[in-house]
């Protein structure tokens, strides 16, 4: 496959490390990089390339899995939209085993007969809206920045064939507060971000300039294992050379200014707003709501929902990982009483949530 | 959840949604989020029915001769 073949060559995986040795030697000190996103996550288990780094280069996951960081009053939230009369709840296929309160799931809501719908993309909610005139369907917004823009988009082909029974409960994030969030908190110490490839897209390099004034670096890295090893030797080198700085390894993908056009999207359909994440807690700005004008395709101004409590599972420390406090195996539920069979918290459930992914390939 | 997949441009219908391969396996993404002009034969990046991005192969071989160097002068 184009684009993909030749970014997995083992002659070139073979000459990266040896850069990466090199740059490892000169530093002599050890080096903690986040991957951010999750999909970097569920690569760098594929590819084994955490065994492959010399032993001072740590590399642990951030809050870049979206169901993951999802608060479980969002998930429970869901749960009871997805539970109402008339309503088939759509949403992407990660969200279906995600556990909220007392172990309650989507997926265990449709074996008791709500019509809960996977779909591959946002503009499905629409063709269900056409085929089911009589019901409502409620899409879960989910997802950062490479994602929003394709929920926003279909808001707006919805109001422009005049329909009207579709809406989106909206738990959508935006990347950057929540890196800032990290940089902030002076109990994680991270050298360098592996910045998310498919986010870069529409954000583009100028989103993560804070990071380089802060000293750190970050670079813009793809999902190919070529990509994923070039990205960690751009950022020893710049370490090397203490020369920190925003850059794109993945210029095939993103260009340095990101799609402007998807960002006006955002820009007309959502505002920015405070949002909950696990592990985090509230980050200012980092979630969208729908602007005024926009209200009727928005579920939570559509229908009531009541207070519902919401409580974490005991003894999960899904919230630590994704702070990257801690590497999923230091978790006491770890491959005991949590298994990707059955999930305990949200980072078993998804493949590229980092303890899926460790308990895959440890 | 953020995957998604450079794919080639096979057609592209009236109401800007395109048919494009992926490795053998055809989707039809919508044009309406990419801000690039694209054309029958170009690769674009998809992600949940949109296309995104088109792929800057110029780019793309540059940085593939940049890696192809590493190997030429391999250190260990």
């Amino acid at each position: 496959m184009k684009y993909i073949d030749e970014y997995r060559d083992p002659a070139l995986a073979k000459a990266l490390l040896g850069r990466i040795m090199q740059a490892a030697r000169a530093l002599d000190r050890n080096i903690s990089i986040m991957e951010v996103c999750g999909s970097h996550t569920q690569a760098i288990g594929r590819y084994g390339i955490r065994k492959m780094l010399p032993g001072n280069i740590r590399l642990i996951s951030g809050p870049g899995c979206p169901v993951c960081v999802t608060s479980i009053h969002d998930v429970d939230v869901g749960i009871h939209l997805a539970g109402r009369m008339g309503v088939i709840f759509a949403t992407f296929g990660d969200m279906l085993r995600v556990p909220g309160t007392a172990g309650n799931s989507l997926q265990k809501l449709r074996a008791q007969g709500a019509d809960v719908r996977v779909v591959a993309s946002p503009l499905d909610s629409i063709t269900l809206a056409q085929e089911y005139p009589d019901k409502h369907v409620i899409f879960m917004g989910i997802g950062f920045e490479t994602t929003s823009p394709t929920i926003g988009a279909m808001v707006m082909r919805a109001r422009k064939l005049g329909i009207t029974n579709v809406s989106v409960f909206s738990v959508h994030k935006v990347i950057p507060p929540a890196m800032q969030a990290l940089i902030n908190d002076p109990s994680i110490k991270i050298d360098g971000f592996l910045c998310p490839g498919h986010v870069s897209i529409i954000i583009g390099a100028a989103a993560y300039t804070f990071i380089a004034q802060a000293g750190k670096p970050a670079v813009i890295t793809g999902f190919e294992p070529i990509d994923v090893l070039d990205g960690i030797r751009m950022i020893l080198e710049q370490l090397v050379e203490q020369r920190p700085a925003v850059a794109i390894q993945y210029g095939r993908g993103v260009s340095p200014e990101g799609n402007a056009k998807a960002r006006a999207v955002l820009e007309e359909v959502f505002t920015a707003m405070d949002a909950e994440w696990r592990g985090l807690g509230t980050i200012p700005g980092s979630g969208l709501a729908f602007k005024e004008v926009y209200h009727d395709f928005d579920t939570l101004k559509r229908f009531e929902v009541p207070e519902i409590r919401s409580a974490e599972v005991k003894g999960c420390a899904c919230g630590d990982v994704l702070r990257g406090a801690i590497v999923p195996d230091e978790c006491p539920l770890f491959g005991q009483v949590c298994t990707p069979v059955n999930p305990i918290g949200p980072c078993m459930v998804s493949g590229e949530g980092s303890c899926a992914a460790y308990y895959k390939y440890r | 959840m953020c995957i998604a997949f450079p794919g080639k441009i096979i057609s592209i219908d009236a109401d800007n949604f395109a048919l494009i391969d992926i490795g053998g396996t055809r989707r039809e993404v919508s044009l309406d989020l990419i801000d690039q002009d694209v054309t029958v034969g170009d690769y674009v990046i998809a992600h949940a029915g949109y296309a995104l991005h088109k792929v800057d192969e110029e780019q793309a071989k540059e940085d593939l001769a940049f890696l192809q160097e590493l190997i030429e002068n391999e250190i260990y």
